[in-house]
């Protein structure tokens, strides 16, 4: 039922209605509107109850394994949540002097500082609100340094075809046009085809690594010297940060430019979709580049840096600065880690991924790179068992759900068939991972027995598998008195 | 270890599993000479406690001052079940709804939020949101060159009413793929688009931006300005803050055929100040135009039993999908955000909302008429406004504002920033939080620190 449905005109919050008499008679009456708009009429507890209600129809990491590949759905630590609330932060206007912002500042600047270390970058700005914008700001600033040097014909950016959808959707959106790199047998970039596809044409080069397929890049420092050689950037996009951090810095492996997700890496919060953060790094060139604002330290004094200080910028890309609570909710998170907190974070979901795998392995499952290590994450392939019985990832994907666990990423990335992107992280206990492997080995045994129930699956949750051709065909997309 | 709950038991038997010495190992693949030497500039880790001291004392140290600063951040009051369920787990900790059977909660949450933005701006569509409202005009500067079918060009006219940084935000957001925006001046007495004003033969454009209230708090002629572009072929994207909706003509009902694309900043609906963000950006638009919509967008379906269920759709548009043809990159939207606001929306009721338009407009009004006896202080802009106005100071505004700040007060925002014809002009709004003593001290204030 929807809110809507719930309503009953006349029915209104008392207690959140201003206890004021106002009247507007200085708008004209032409600038007025002209029929009000409809939003719910219900009492605050049918609010409440409706939007609990609803929540409960969720799968959470608060409430189920959630092992999204590429996702990093860790425990996203209550104090983060607690202490960026805290009053003083919430009531402090974007346009506050920076006389009234030393607290706020000094926090951006002190993460600034971090991530610069867990990266080797040279500088960060906190500026991008979400992955896809720091992959934006970042290839905008590879744009920005060829055309400063009159080096403007680079018209072509390269991406490996395991990429991320929003490398080559950000690469389009700065200008160039996309070439896709093939990936070897052993799931690393084809050297030769690089050294084929580089040129003058070459504006740069946009990786994951480690990479989407779940294994680190081995010949980064190779790969480097050949777009370096051809005049290209090298980008990093830092979807899979968690699995190096403390461990390999994309800096020293000849990155110029890198975004961070700190949603995942650093545990803010996923939010059904969002909010993100996007913080980018860069090297040394890049540096007159950057997304404005930035944090400056002067003295004991903390301040924004601007358009006057960065002439250069590739510009601003939100209203004020950022997801700023967010970036608040990422600072906490990394002091509670420290120094050696952060290096775990790598080293364990690195060996929750490699031990499910192995486990997985054990019991007749196929690996789409057995001989390699997984990183924080790894692919399985369905692609023998959808052969012979019917039942496919998605299938496997909707079953497991009606076990209490979230499904992985399903066929991404595109060139392994029927596969699954399985990433624990580091905050799951052993007990959970093996509860995922035996429930795996419990689904392929229904589907070797009865193909057609695993294929109905799910059958616990709220609604059963839904019809998206019937979605997007009879677009409906919001509620209306009259069809119902 | 912080978040982790490996004993070491457990280690030793994971480690048996894969067949490995230690941890180190499963990094064996990583070459030797890229390993890092350790971090030197993360402090050691800090326990909840500690850090909850930390961030206490830097929360505090900014202080609570008396905000009458607006200029696209609202300061409203936020009913306290908005954030209590929008923080439950089961919203806060789960993802982008892939898996639609587990996330009917978040999906069809976002279906009411499609509802309630739509209805909001009298449009017919609307999206599951954006960043925020300066990259949400970014994205329909894009939406817009695509979606007119009339013109081929890649001009966009924009008034310099239109908040400075949202126009900068949208150059940085299209330049790369040759669209240009081109300014329209605004009148000086007025502070507005005079209709009258625009040119005759303004050449080929694809669409004109018209905020309302613009960024001056100045209300426009939106009848005029929707029907003067759309005579020329172009399609009209309008600007517009939410809690103006309650009281002022919406997007859908402007001029003959109503606006194309609307988008604006969703923060004044259910997100605190929290220096600039998280909010989230909205975006609503003529059905016909669905196809061009950046960003998720909801539908509602039917399960295998026929049983009503809510799923992403259109998602042919997207970036996981059509990779380099996609709408736009983007990937996520303001998930939490947009839960705060349909609660905030659902709470607050459309009376509700126009309570708080109408009373922040008021106080604006009354805060205006009281600084009429500061003697250094002159209005300026004729034409009515919502909620917020600008001030003339006679002396240098960068001093002003100090003084003020050190009485605790935020005193607006420094027009001549972004306009050099506004030098020591303030941009002044009192929302529905402000009482009348409220009121008084910032005029007190203002007289004592300009006297």
């Amino acid at each position: 039922m929807l809110i809507f449905e719930r309503s009953h005109e006349g029915r209104s919050n008392t207690a959140q209605i201003l206890r004021n008499d106002v009247e507007v008679t200085d708008i004209p009456a032409g600038l007025r509107r002209k029929q009000r708009a409809v939003l719910p009429a219900v009492s605050e507890l049918q609010a409440v109850r409706h939007y609990t209600g609803l929540s409960q129809k969720n799968f959470s990491i608060d409430t189920h394994f959630y092992p999204l590949g590429s996702c990093t759905m860790k425990y996203n630590p209550r104090g983060s949540n607690k202490y960026a609330m805290l009053p003083g932060f919430l009531a402090r206007h974007p346009h506050a002097p920076e006389q009234m912002s030393q607290g706020f500042l000094a926090s951006m600047y002190d993460l600034q500082e971090m991530l610069k270390d867990v990266t080797g970058m040279k500088e960060v700005s906190l500026a991008p609100m979400a992955g896809a914008q720091g992959e934006f700001a970042g290839m905008a600033m590879i744009r920005a340094y060829h055309d400063s040097r009159g080096d403007d014909a680079r018209s072509e950016v390269l991406v490996p075809d395991a990429a991320h959808g929003t490398n080559p959707a950000t690469a389009v959106m700065c200008g160039y046009k996309v070439k896709e790199i093939p990936t070897d047998a052993q799931g690393d970039v084809d050297l030769e085809a690089l050294k084929q596809a580089v040129g003058p044409q070459t504006a740069g080069i946009m990786l994951t690594n480690p990479s989407t397929l779940g294994v680190f890049e081995r010949r980064i420092t190779e790969i480097a010297r050949i777009v370096h050689e051809a005049g290209g950037l090298l980008y990093y996009d830092g979807a899979n940060l968690n699995a190096i951090l403390g461990k390999v810095k994309p800096g020293d492996m000849g990155f110029d430019v890198i975004h961070m997700n700190l949603h995942k890496t650093f545990s803010t919060p996923h939010g059904g979709g969002g909010p993100g953060a996007g913080p980018v790094g860069v090297s040394e060139r890049l540096i007159p580049f950057l997304p404005i604002p930035m944090v400056a330290k002067e003295g004991d004094k903390y301040r924004f840096l601007t358009e006057k200080d960065r002439p250069q910028s590739m510009g601003r890309l939100s209203a004020f600065a950022g997801n700023a609570g967010i970036l608040l909710r990422a600072y906490i998170y990394a002091r509670m880690l420290g120094r050696e907190g952060m290096i775990r974070v790598s080293e364990y979901s690195t060996l929750n991924a490699n031990y499910m795998m192995a486990r997985l392995k054990q019991e007749g499952f196929h690996m789409a790179y057995p001989e390699r290590r997984a990183t924080h994450e790894f692919i399985l392939t369905l692609k023998k068992e959808a052969k012979e019985t019917g039942v496919i990832a998605m299938d496997y994907a909707k079953r497991l759900l009606d076990f209490g666990h979230h499904a992985p990423t399903t066929y991404f990335p595109l060139l392994v068939p029927e596969c699954l992107l399985i990433e624990p992280t580091e905050t799951e206990d052993m007990e959970t991972l093996d509860s995922f492997v035996e429930t795996m080995v419990k689904i392929r045994a229904e589907a070797d027995a009865d193909p057609d129930m695993v294929k109905g699956a799910p059958y616990t949750l709220p609604v059963k598998r839904l019809d998206d051709v019937k979605a997007a065909r009879e677009l409906n997309l919001k509620w209306s008195p009259d069809t119902e | 270890m912080p978040f982790i709950p490996h004993t070491e038991e457990d280690v030793e038997k994971m480690l048996q599993a894969i067949g490995a010495k230690s941890i180190d190992d499963l990094f064996d693949e990583i070459p030797a000479d890229l390993r890092a030497q350790g971090l030197t500039q993360v402090p050691p880790g800090l326990s909840e406690m500690e850090i909850g001291r930390l961030m206490s004392a830097r929360a505090a140290q900014d202080g609570q001052p008396l905000v009458f600063a607006g200029a696209g951040a609202y300061e409203h009051h936020i009913p306290a079940a908005v954030w209590e369920i929008a923080t439950r787990g089961e919203f806060y900790s789960a993802y982008t709804p892939y898996q639609a059977e587990a996330s009917q909660g978040t999906l069809q949450l976002l279906y009411e939020f499609q509802t309630m933005m739509a209805n909001l701006t009298a449009m017919e569509v609307s999206n599951a949101s954006l960043y925020d409202g300066a990259s949400a005009l970014g994205e329909a500067a894009l939406m817009a060159v695509r979606a007119n079918r009339k013109s081929k060009s890649r001009r966009l006219l924009i008034p310099r009413t239109v908040n400075p940084v949202y126009r900068k935000v949208a150059h940085t957001i299209v330049k790369n793929q040759g669209i240009t925006l081109e300014e329209l001046d605004y009148d000086r007495e007025g502070g507005y688009i005079d209709p009258a004003s625009l040119p005759s033969e303004p050449g080929d454009f694809t669409a004109l931006v018209i905020p309302q209230p613009n960024f001056f708090g100045v209300l426009e002629e939106v009848d005029a300005l929707t029907d003067w572009a759309h005579s020329h072929g172009a399609l009209v994207i309008g600007v517009v803050n939410p809690t103006a909706m309650a009281l002022i003509s919406a997007p859908g009902e402007w001029g003959e055929m109503g606006a194309d694309i609307a988008i604006g900043e969703g923060q004044p609906l259910g997100a605190p100040l929290s220096s600039g963000g998280p909010y989230f950006g909205f975006m609503t638009c003529r059905k016909e135009h669905v196809r061009q919509m950046p960003g998720r967008i909801i539908g509602k379906t039917e399960d295998l039993d026929g049983k009503v269920g809510y799923a992403l759709t259109l998602q042919a548009r997207e970036q996981h999908i059509r990779r380099s043809k996609a709408t736009s990159n983007i990937c996520t939207n303001q998930g939490l955000l947009t839960t705060a606001a349909t609660l905030y929306m659902s709470i607050m009721g459309i009376e509700g909302l126009e309570k708080v338009a109408a009373t922040s407009h008021d106080n604006t009004v009354k805060l205006m008429n009281k600084l009429e006896a500061v003697k250094a202080v002159e209005r300026i802009f004729n034409r009515p406004v919502f909620h917020e106005a600008v001030i003339k100071l006679s002396s240098p505004l960068s001093e002003i504002q100090t003084a003020m700040a050190d009485a605790g007060i935020v005193a607006g925002y420094d027009l001549g920033q972004d306009y050099p014809e506004l030098e020591n002009c303030l941009l002044v709004c009192a929302t529905e939080t402000k009482t009348d003593s409220d009121l008084d001290a910032y005029v007190e204030t203002l007289t004592r620190v300009t006297t």
